[in-house]
C-alpha cells in the first residue's frame, strides 16, 4: 500500500506541475496581448544595475547546477529530469526531503531500512512491512485516454439527450430567498430610507447580517450523521467481504493438488451450466449475453495456438510420446481441452436455422462452404465486421423465413443428411492426400480460387460502389422528403385543409398503385415474435381449446317455468316457419366461395381460332395449342380466411383507409411492430391518469415568458466537466475493483493449467 | 320491518375544503374506452388543421427608416428594445411592445455596416462606411443635449462588421482585416490577416468567449483565437459565405449563410465537412441568427423570405414571407425565444412569431396542458400521410415557387447525369461525393 500511496503522491505533484505550466502559459498569453507598454517598462527597469548583477549571479548558479547535472548524467544511466520546482513550501520541507533533484528520490525501502534498527518498532509491524516490500504488486494503470474520452462523450451525450430543457439555464430557485440576498441588491432611495440607513450605520448595526455562514450552509446540505454512519458501515462490510474473498481465493490458489483443481473445475462447470439453464428461463437477455461471451471465448480459442500441441512443451512431449504413456496422455488431454473449448454451442433454438443455412450454401462439393469461415451472426451485433453481411434486407429475411416454414420437417432432415454426406466427401480428399499429388491439386485449386476471388472482388467492389451511390441518393431523397411541401395554395380555413387533402387524393388516384402487399402493414394485433407455427395459419380446432367461462351474475334468477319453455319452443317454431326458405349458412358459404373464385387469377386464353389450322365452324382447338396459348397465372398467396370458415376477409385494398395509413416504415424504426407499438400507446387523459398524461406531454423545451436566455456560460461547461470527472472517478473505482476480481480469477486459472 | 336504503360515505365524495379539487372517479379500463388509436388520430388531425389555420406569424411591421435596413442589434438586457441601422447612416432605437421608434440618430455618412450592444446594455457601437467606429450611450439625451457619440475611432479602411466580447471590454471589427479593439484604446490591440482583401462578418463565440470566426471574400471562413497572434484555421468553400452565427448553447458549432443558397453548420473542430447542409432558399442567404435555446436558427435571404431551420435538419420547418417584403438583409431571434425580427430592403423591420401558431400571452393551465397534449399528438402521428401533408403545407409566392421548382429540376438533372456518367465509366473512376463534401474545397491550417 505504501508504494501505492507514494506513487499517488508523485502523480499528484506531476499534476500540480502541469497545472503550473498551464497557468504560466496562460499568463504569458495574456501578457502577449497587452505587450507593448510593458516592454517599455522593462527597458526602464534595466537601468537599475545592481538588480541586474544579482540576477546574473543567480543565473551563474543555475548554469553551474545544470552543468553538474549534465556531467552526472554522462556517467550513469540517463534518467528523466524532473522539472524545477519553485514552490517555497517544498523547498523548505520539514522532513528535510529534498525533492529538487531526482537523484535524491526517496524509495520506500530507504525509509524501512532505518526502521529495522530502531527497537521501538514492534515485530508485527516489521513483519507487515517486510511482506509489503516483497509483494511486487503494482497499481492498476488508469483507463486509457481514448476510453476516458469515450466515457466523457457518453456522459455528455446523455446530458444532451435529456428529456426536457428549461431555459433560462441558470434560473434561481423559486420560493422565498434568504433576507440578506434580497437586501444586498437594494438601495435606499427615498429620504426616509436614507435616514434610516444613516441611523443604522451610525449605530454600527449590521445592515445585512448573514443568517448562516457559508460553512454552515454547506453543513446543512451535507449528509446527516446517521446516514453517514450507515454508509460507513456498508462500506466497511463491503471491504471486509472483499478481503475475505481475496484471502479465500489466495488460499485456494496455493493448493497444488491437480486432482483438487480438476474436481473443482468440474464442479464449477456443472454449476455454471445449471446457472445458465436457469438464466435462460428467468432472464433470456442475460443468458444471451452469456452465450455471446462463450462464443467469444470459443473464437479466441480458435484463433490462438493454445492447446494445439504446437508449443515447446507439446513438442517435447511429442518426442517422448513414443515411449511414455503419460506424455501421450497429456497431449491427448490438451487436445481434448481444445476440442472442448472450440466445440460449438448447439442451442435448440438456432439449430434448425443453421442447418437450413448449411443446406442452402453447402451445395459445392469441392470447397468448404463459406459460412465455415464466417463469424456467428449473434456474436457481436455492434461490430459490423462480425456480422458477416453488412446490411440485410428485412423483407428478404422475412420471405426466406416463410419459405423455410413451408419445408416439411422430413425434407429438412433428409437434406441435412445429404449435406453432411457431401461435406464429409469434400473433407476426405483434403485430409487423406499426403504426397505430391496434394501439392499439385492444391496449386490448381489455389489458382482457381485466386481467379475466383479476383472476380468476386471486382463484383464486390462494384456492388459496394453501387450500394454507396444508392445510400447517398437515398440520403438525399430522405432529405427531400423531410422538407416542407410548398405550393401556391393558402390555407385559411378548415375547409381549405380538406381541399388540400382532396387534391392529394386525386393525385394519388393518378399515380400507379403500388402492390398491396407493401401497402398493408401487418395487422396490429399480431405480436412481435411471430412463431413459425403461427405462419402456417390458425388451425380451427386449436383456436377454441379453452372452454368458455360461464359468468355468474349475482342477479336474481329469472324464474323458469315449464310454460315458459313451451313458449320458447313455440317461438322457435314460429321463426323457423317464417324463414323457411332462408338457409343463412349455405348462403354464406356460397358467398365465400364466390369471393374466393373472384380472387383467383383467371386463365388467359390467347388462342386464335383458325390460326395455323383449318378454319370453319365447329372445330375444336388442338391440344397442343390449348396447352401453349392458355396462360395460367401463378396461384395467389393463400387467403387470410382460409382457415376461418365463418369469416370472409376481404383482401381488396380499401382506399379510404389507405389514405390514412403510413405507406413505408419511417426512418428510426426497424420493424413494423416497433412503429405500431408507438402508435398503439395512447397519450390522452381518457386512457391515462392525470400524472402520466402530464409526464408524457411534457414539452421538450420550456422557456419562461419574458426571460432573457443568456448563452451558456463557460462556468457551466466547467461544472459539467467536473461532474463528468466525478462520474469518471467513480467509474474508475468500479473498474479497478472489477479488474482486481478478474485478475484473481485469472491467476487461479493459470494455476490450474 | 327493515327498510333498505342506499348509503354512501360522505368521506368518499365530499371535499375537505373548498379549494380542493373535486375528485372525479374514473375507470381506466381499456374496454370502456375503445378505438384509442383512431380517436387520437382524429384529434391529431384536428390539431394539425387548427395549427395551420391559426398560423399567423406576422405580428407587426416597424416603419420609419428612410432607406433599407442594413443591420440590427438586440439589446442585451431589455427584451423590448431593438436597434436598427439603415443604408443612409441612420440608427433607430425601437420599443417593440409599443411598435414605435423611441430615438433616431444620424450615426454615419453612408451605410451603417454593423451594430452591437455592449454586454452591460448601457452603450452600443456602430461602424459605418465613413471608416469610423462610434460608441453611443443607450440613454436618450435629455432635452437640449446634442446627440453625440461617447467615443469615435477613425479607422484607415471601411469597416464591414462588428461584434462585442461577451464579458470583457473588447470588441472586434472586420473590413480589410479583422481587428480586436480594447474599448479604452484608439488603435487595435491585434489585427489578423490571411491573404484576404476583405471580410464581411465577424462573430465572437458566446461560450468560448476568446474565439472568433469571420467570413472572408476569398470564400473562406476563418477562425481566430483572441489570445493568439495568428488565425487558427480556415475552410475554403466553393462560394462565399455572407455571415455566420455561433450556437449559443453548443460551444463549437456555428452556422454560416452562403451565396450558393445554402447554410452550413460546422463543428469548429472538424472543418473538412459541414455537419449539415441546410437547403431550401432559392437565392443567396444573407444573414443567420440562432435562437437563444440553440435548437433552431433563422435565416434571411435575398429571395425575400425568412426561413427557420432546426439546427440538425437539412430543410426548413417554416418559411415566412409577405407580399411587400423585399430582399431580407438582416434577421434576429429575440432573446426570449418567442419572436423573430427581420429587416429588409424596403425600409421595414418586421416582427414575427417564432412559432407561427403559438398563442401569445399567458396561458391558463388547462390551455397549456391541452396545447402540450396536442403537440405530442402531432409528434406521434407525424408520419401519417394526411397529417404530414397538412403540417408540411406552406404557401409560397409564385415567383419563389417556380424558382424552387426549377432548382429542383436542375438538381435532379445534374444528379441523373452524374449517375449516368458513373454507370458508363470505369468503376471507381467517378467517385460518389456526398452533398456535404461537395461544397468544401479545402481546410487550411
Amino acid at each position: 500500500m505504501a508504494k501505492v500511496s507514494s506513487k499517488k503522491k508523485l502523480s499528484k505533484t506531476k499534476a500540480k506541475k502541469s497545472s503550473e505550466v498551464a497557468g504560466d502559459s496562460a499568463v504569458k498569453k495574456t501578457e502577449v496581448v497587452y505587450d507593448e507598454e510593458e516592454e517599455e517598462d522593462k527597458e526602464d527597469f534595466n537601468e537599475n544595475v545592481t538588480s541586474e548583477e544579482e540576477e546574473e549571479d543567480g543565473e551563474d548558479e543555475r548554469r553551474r547546477q545544470k552543468l553538474l547535472e549534465a556531467i552526472s548524467a554522462l556517467g550513469g544511466k540517463r534518467k528523466k529530469t524532473l522539472g524545477e520546482r519553485s514552490e517555497a513550501a517544498v523547498q523548505l520541507s520539514e522532513f528535510s526531503v529534498n525533492a529538487e533533484g531526482e537523484g535524491d528520490k526517496i524509495n520506500l525501502s530507504d525509509l524501512i531500512g532505518s526502521m529495522d534498527k530502531t527497537p521501538q518498532v514492534s515485530a508485527k509491524t516489521r513483519k507487515q512491512l517486510k511482506t509489503l516490500q516483497q509483494s511486487n504488486r503494482t497499481v492498476e494503470s488508469p483507463l486509457s485516454k481514448q476510453e476516458t474520452e469515450r466515457i466523457q462523450r457518453d456522459v455528455a451525450f446523455q446530458k444532451a439527450a435529456s428529456e426536457q430543457l428549461v431555459f433560462p439555464l441558470n434560473q434561481e430557485a423559486p420560493g422565498p430567498k434568504p433576507m440578506e440576498r434580497v437586501v444586498t441588491g437594494w438601495k435606499a432611495r427615498t429620504p426616509l430610507e436614507e435616514e434610516i440607513f444613516a441611523l443604522l450605520s451610525a449605530n454600527k448595526q449590521p445592515i445585512h447580517d448573514p443568517i448562516l455562514t457559508p460553512q454552515e450552509e454547506v453543513s446543512m446540505k451535507a449528509m446527516s450523521l446517521e446516514e453517514a454512519k450507515i454508509r460507513r458501515a456498508e462500506l466497511q462490510k463491503a471491504r471486509a467481504l472483499q478481503s475475505y474473498y481475496e484471502a479465500k481465493t489466495r488460499r485456494e490458489r496455493k493448493i497444488k493438488s491437480k486432482k483438487y483443481h480438476r474436481v473443482q473445475n468440474k464442479a464449477k462447470r456443472k454449476d455454471f451450466v445449471k446457472q445458465f439453464e436457469e438464466m435462460v428461463k428467468s432472464d433470456p437477455a442475460a443468458a444471451l449475453e452469456e452465450l455471446h461471451k462463450m462464443e467469444l471465448a470459443r473464437m479466441q480459442e480458435r484463433m490462438s495456438l493454445k492447446h494445439q500441441n504446437s508449443g515447446k512443451w507439446a513438442k517435447s512431449k511429442a518426442i517422448m510420446a513414443k515411449y511414455d504413456e503419460g506424455a501421450r496422455k497429456a497431449m491427448q488431454q490438451q487436445l481434448e481441452v481444445n476440442k472442448d473449448l472450440t466445440q460449438k454451442l448447439v442451442t435448440a433454438v438456432n439449430d434448425e436455422e443453421e442447418e437450413e443455412e448449411e443446406e442452402d450454401e453447402g451445395g459445392d462439393p469441392e470447397v468448404l462452404p463459406d459460412f465455415v469461415n464466417d463469424a456467428e451472426q449473434g456474436v457481436d451485433s455492434s461490430n459490423p465486421w462480425m456480422r458477416g453481411k453488412l446490411s440485410e434486407d428485412p423483407a428478404e429475411k422475412e420471405t426466406s423465413e416463410i419459405e423455410e416454414v413451408k419445408e416439411t420437417e422430413e425434407e429438412a432432415l433428409l437434406r441435412e443428411f445429404d449435406s453432411r454426406r457431401k461435406r464429409r466427401q469434400a473433407l476426405i480428399p483434403v485430409i487423406s492426400l499426403d504426397d505430391d499429388e496434394e501439392e499439385e491439386s492444391k496449386t490448381a485449386a489455389e489458382e482457381e480460387e485466386e481467379s475466383k476471388t479476383a472476380v468476386e472482388e471486382k463484383e464486390e467492389s462494384k456492388e459496394e460502389e453501387e450500394s454507396k451511390v444508392a445510400a447517398v441518393e437515398e440520403e438525399e431523397e430522405e432529405e427531400e422528403e423531410e422538407g416542407l411541401e410548398e405550393t401556391l395554395m393558402r390555407i385559411r380555413t378548415l375547409e381549405d385543409t380538406e381541399e388540400l387533402l382532396m387534391q392529394e387524393e386525386s393525385a394519388a388516384d393518378e399515380a400507379p398503385v403500388p402492390p398491396p402487399a407493401a401497402e398493408n402493414p401487418p395487422p396490429a394485433s399480431q405480436p412481435a415474435g411471430t412463431n413459425k407455427k403461427r405462419k402456417r395459419g390458425i388451425e380451427l380446432k386449436q383456436v377454441l381449446t379453452k372452454a368458455t367461462k360461464v359468468i355468474q351474475v349475482p342477479l336474481a334468477h329469472t324464474v323458469e317455468d315449464a310454460e315458459d319453455s313451451d313458449d320458447n319452443q313455440e317461438q322457435r317454431g314460429l321463426i323457423r316457419e317464417a324463414f323457411a326458405g332462408d338457409d343463412v349458412v349455405s348462403d354464406f358459404l356460397k358467398e365465400k366461395r364466390k369471393q374466393e373464385a373472384a380472387g383467383k387469377p383467371q386463365v388467359v386464353d390467347l388462342t386464335l381460332p383458325g390460326w395455323g389450322e383449318w378454319g370453319g365452324t365447329g372445330l375444336k382447338l388442338s391440344r397442343r395449342k390449348r396447352k401453349k396459348f392458355r396462360m395460367k397465372a401463378a396461384p395467389p398467396p393463400p387467403r387470410k380466411d382460409v382457415s376461418l370458415p365463418g369469416v370472409i376477409i376481404s383482401e381488396k385494398r380499401n382506399r379510404s383507409i389507405t389514405l390514412h395509413q403510413v405507406n413505408t416504415l419511417p426512418f428510426p424504426f426497424e420493424t413494423h411492430t416497433q412503429f405500431e407499438s408507438t402508435i398503439r400507446t395512447p397519450l390522452g387523459r381518457t386512457w391515462n391518469t392525470e400524472r402520466t398524461v402530464k409526464k408524457i406531454s411534457k414539452p421538450k423545451v420550456v422557456t419562461r415568458m419574458g426571460a432573457i436566455i443568456e448563452p451558456m456560460a463557460r462556468e457551466e461547461l466547467m461544472k459539467d466537466r467536473n461532474q463528468t470527472m466525478n462520474i469518471l472517478s467513480q467509474a474508475e473505482q468500479r473498474e479497478e475493483q472489477k479488474l482486481k476480481c478478474e485478475r484473481i480469477n485469472k491467476n487461479k486459472c493459470k494455476q490450474k493449467e | 320491518m327493515k327498510v333498505k336504503v342506499l348509503s354512501r360515505n360522505p368521506d368518499d365524495y365530499v371535499r375537505e375544503t373548498k379549494l380542493d379539487i373535486q375528485r372525479v372517479p374514473r375507470n381506466y379500463d381499456p374496454a370502456l374506452h375503445p378505438f384509442e388509436v383512431s380517436r387520437e388520430y382524429t384529434r391529431a388531425l384536428n390539431a394539425t388543421k387548427l395549427d395551420r389555420v391559426f398560423a399567423k406569424p406576422f405580428v407587426a411591421s416597424l416603419d420609419g427608416h428612410r432607406d433599407g435596413v442594413n443591420c440590427m442589434a438586440k439589446h442585451t438586457n431589455s427584451l423590448s428594445t431593438l436597434l436598427s441601422g439603415s443604408c443612409d447612416g441612420e440608427v433607430k432605437v425601437w420599443n417593440l411592445t409599443k411598435h414605435e421608434c423611441v430615438r433616431t440618430l444620424q450615426a454615419h455618412e453612408g451605410f451603417v455596416r454593423g451594430m452591437i450592444v455592449r454586454f452591460c446594455g448601457t452603450s452600443f457601437f456602430t461602424v459605418g462606411d465613413d471608416k469610423t467606429i462610434k460608441q453611443w450611450k443607450m440613454e436618450t439625451p435629455g432635452y437640449g443635449e446634442e446627440e453625440e457619440p461617447l467615443n469615435t475611432i477613425l479607422g484607415k479602411t471601411v469597416f464591414t462588421g462588428l461584434d462585442h466580447h461577451q464579458k470583457d471590454a473588447v470588441f472586434a471589427t472586420c473590413g480589410q482585416q479583422v481587428d480586436i479593439w480594447d474599448e479604452q484604446r484608439s488603435s487595435p490591440i491585434r489585427s489578423f490577416t490571411w491573404g484576404v482583401d476583405s471580410f464581411s462578418s465577424v462573430r465572437f463565440n458566446p461560450v468560448e468567449t476568446e474565439l472568433l470566426a469571420s467570413c472572408a471574400s476569398d470564400r473562406s471562413i476563418v477562425l481566430y483565437d483572441m489570445r493568439e497572434s495568428a488565425p487558427l484555421k480556415k475552410v475554403i468553400m466553393t462560394m462565399r459565405s455572407n455571415s455566420l452565427c455561433w450556437n449559443p448553447m453548443e460551444a463549437y458549432y456555428f452556422t454560416s449563410s452562403n451565396e450558393d443558397y445554402n447554410l452550413y453548420t460546422y463543428d469548429m473542430r472538424y472543418l473538412n465537412k459541414p455537419i449539415i447542409v441546410h437547403m431550401d432558399h432559392v437565392s443567396a442567404v444573407l444573414d443567420v441568427d440562432y435562437s437563444p435555446t440553440g435548437k433552431e436558427f433563422v435565416s434571411a435571404s435575398f429571395d425575400k423570405t425568412v426561413r427557420i431551420f432546426p439546427k440538425d435538419v437539412g430543410h426548413s420547418r417554416e418559411v415566412y414571407h409577405t407580399k411587400r417584403m423585399q430582399h431580407v438583409i438582416c434577421v434576429k431571434w429575440s432573446a426570449d425565444n418567442k419572436y423573430i425580427l427581420s429587416g429588409s430592403d424596403e425600409m421595414n423591420i418586421r416582427l414575427w412569431k417564432a412559432n407561427a401558431a403559438e398563442k401569445l400571452g399567458v396561458l391558463a393551465p388547462r390551455e397549456r396542458q391541452a396545447s402540450n397534449y396536442n403537440q405530442k399528438l402531432k409528434e406521434k402521428f407525424h408520419y401519417h400521410p394526411q397529417i404530414r401533408r397538412i403540417a408540411h403545407h406552406r404557401h409560397l409566392p409564385k415567383s419563389i415557387y417556380h424558382q424552387s421548382k426549377e432548382l429542383r429540376v436542375m438538381k435532379e438533372a445534374r444528379r441523373r447525369k452524374e449517375r449516368n456518367v458513373r454507370k458508363h465509366s470505369k468503376p471507381g473512376s467517378v467517385p460518389v461525393v456526398s452533398e456535404k463534401e461537395k461544397h468544401v474545397v479545402t481546410v487550411v491550417k
